[in-house]
């Protein structure tokens, strides 16, 4: 019992990253029919650009010769990271994708490729090949709870993500941008006739998004210190994975897709061998997709690209 | 003069919708534009809202202001011109409330909206009994109403509407109608496309009849309902 604990508290948290990610892809695809396949890429830039911003405010305090504590560095990097990184997704919606709009899908996910890999290259030319360690902001505590241990990082990081992903929720269902948000989804040809720019709501979406990506990237380098330049890659297909399993621009079902890929890679590795796991989750996943093709909360779905 | 439109020319993939279409509305007017199937009424309405781009040499003005130099959701948020789309296209999965407040998105009189809601309500009541509940769910008829509504609440200059009367009952046909009728008297100038043009005609005060993308013929409303050509090929004989 305790040994399934364990490993649902490891799920719970493998599984944060996941769902944070692929709240972005879910949210783009929802509003524009693309998949942003630059978004593991963002992820990754994400977890270096909190990389730096952390390192950056460590010298300036040790500077002048002030304390900050950790809690307070992590709180102030997550924040000005999250701001950072919506920038990147802006940039990357405005160069990349608003001149699509209307070419073949297939152009478009080429196109997130490329940047991907551009956005590899950059990092890897600007912080070299060698990997980085993120720097330890708060001391780990492990609570032992009836032969569970639980770290206080663990804790935090599936807080942090349950918050946002609340947070977004809220957003989406309350805010007139949320609003615009699911009309969009709907109908996006006729959300100008409503007076709203679709430019400014897809700007929006890439850089929440992003923002959230960016979280996923610091509460990854929080649990894993250890940052490269490929490590969007992976974790990008799998975030792209829960996005569809959850079905087409849902929201929760993003959330929870993310959450049981977690689960289903955390559990199969722990009855079989490692080196199977992945091919063992993603059969799995293959198998729900048989069943619900269009994901756990996903509808049938017919797009009008004309008014 | 409110609207005018000079040399409108519209092409899909190359293939031109609309050769050159001359016309001109004035405030507090109900204008139809009557025709057949693919005759292109659609397209003069998607070219005003600027849903459409239009060909070199177009020019439409409204209120003296180039409308060719306005994004389409700038037509609706800065110039009050709103569009009643063919089908309706209403946001099915935001509650009936919800689409009426999209549609205010970037208005600036917030003070307004509230008072503007229940003027909607106010016209429509079976919308008011309905608020809350997805419009997806609505019937054919309250459909057209919110989808009115809608236009209502996002601009109210001048109100395009593409063949409101499609699928409804006689009845319900009339109510909508006297629904236009009022606000147009409060103000709201309409430019109406039809199919039906017995209904279209008895309802605005002047016409225009367009043929592959030509208007061929224009007049008062009583003119054209006399006119043997247009009874024989629009009026059922």
């Amino acid at each position: 019992m305790a040994f399934f604990l364990q490993n649902l508290v490891n799920a719970l948290q493998w599984g944060s990253f996941y769902a944070l990610i692929a709240l972005g892809y879910s949210m783009v695809y929802s509003i524009l029919m693309l998949f942003n396949f630059a978004h593991g890429d963002i992820f990754m830039v994400g977890a270096y650009i909190g990389f730096g911003v952390a390192t950056g405010l460590m010298v300036l305090a040790s500077l002048w010769a002030f304390t900050l504590p950790g809690w307070l560095i992590l709180v102030l990097t997550i924040l000005l990271s999250m701001f950072l990184t919506s920038f990147l997704g802006m940039f990357v919606e405005r160069v990349g994708y608003r001149p699509l709009r209307e070419a073949p899908r297939a152009s478009a996910a080429i196109t997130g490729l490329m940047i991907g890999i551009i956005l590899e290259i950059l990092i890897l030319w600007g912080m070299g090949t060698q990997r980085v360690s993120f720097p330890s902001l708060i001391d780990t505590v492990t609570y032992n709870i009836g032969g569970v241990f639980i770290t206080n990082k663990k804790i935090m990081i599936v807080a942090i993500s349950l918050s946002f992903m609340l947070a977004l929720h809220l957003f989406i269902k309350k805010t007139r941008w949320g609003m615009a948000m699911r009309a969009m989804a709907f109908d996006y040809v006729v959300v100008p006739l409503m007076g709203v720019s679709i430019n400014h709501i897809a700007r929006m979406t890439f850089a929440i998004g992003s923002a959230l990506a960016a979280v996923a990237g610091i509460l990854f380098g929080v649990a894993y210190p250890v940052l490269d330049p490929y490590m969007g890659i992976i974790f990008g297909w799998k975030a792209f994975v829960a996005a569809i399993l959850g079905g087409r621009g849902s929201i929760m079902g993003a959330t929870l897709a993310g959450f049981l890929l977690g689960f289903i890679e955390i559990f199969v590795a722990m009855i079989f061998p490692s080196t199977l796991r992945d091919l063992i989750a993603y059969s799995i996943v293959l198998l729900i997709l048989v069943f619900r093709p269009y994901g756990f909360f996903g509808e049938p779905y017919s797009a009008k690209l004309r008014l | 003069m409110l609207l005018s439109v000079e040399n409108l020319q519209v092409s899909y993939d190359k293939i031109k919708a609309l050769h050159g279409v001359n016309f001109d509305i004035d405030e507090g007017e109900i204008v139809t534009i009557i025709g057949a199937n693919g005759a292109g009424k659609s397209t003069t309405l998607r070219a005003i809202s600027r849903m459409v781009p239009v060909d070199e040499g177009t020019r439409m003005t409204f209120q003296d202001k180039d409308l060719l130099k306005y994004a389409a959701d700038k037509v609706v948020s800065q110039l009050g011109i709103s569009h009643v789309p063919e089908g309706r296209r209403l946001f099915g999965n935001l509650t009936v409330l919800e689409n009426l407040k999209l549609a205010t998105f970037a208005r600036k009189d917030r003070e307004n909206i509230v008072k503007d809601i229940e003027r909607v309500f106010a016209i429509f009541p079976r919308l008011d009994e309905r608020k809350t509940q997805k419009a997806g769910t609505l019937s054919g008829g309250e459909q057209q109403m919110l989808a009115i509504g809608r236009a209502f609440m996002s601009g109210r200059k001048i109100m395009l509407l593409d063949e409101p009367s499609m699928g409804l009952a006689p009845l319900l046909m009339l109510n909508v109608f006297e629904a236009l009728k009022e606000i147009n008297k409060e103000g709201t100038t309409i430019l109406l496309v039809e199919q039906n043009a017995r209904m279209a005609l008895k309802f605005a005060g002047r016409g225009y009849v367009l043929e592959s993308g030509n208007l061929v013929l224009e007049g008062p409303s009583e003119e054209l309902l006399e006119n043997p050509e247009v009874k024989k090929a629009y009026l059922g004989g």
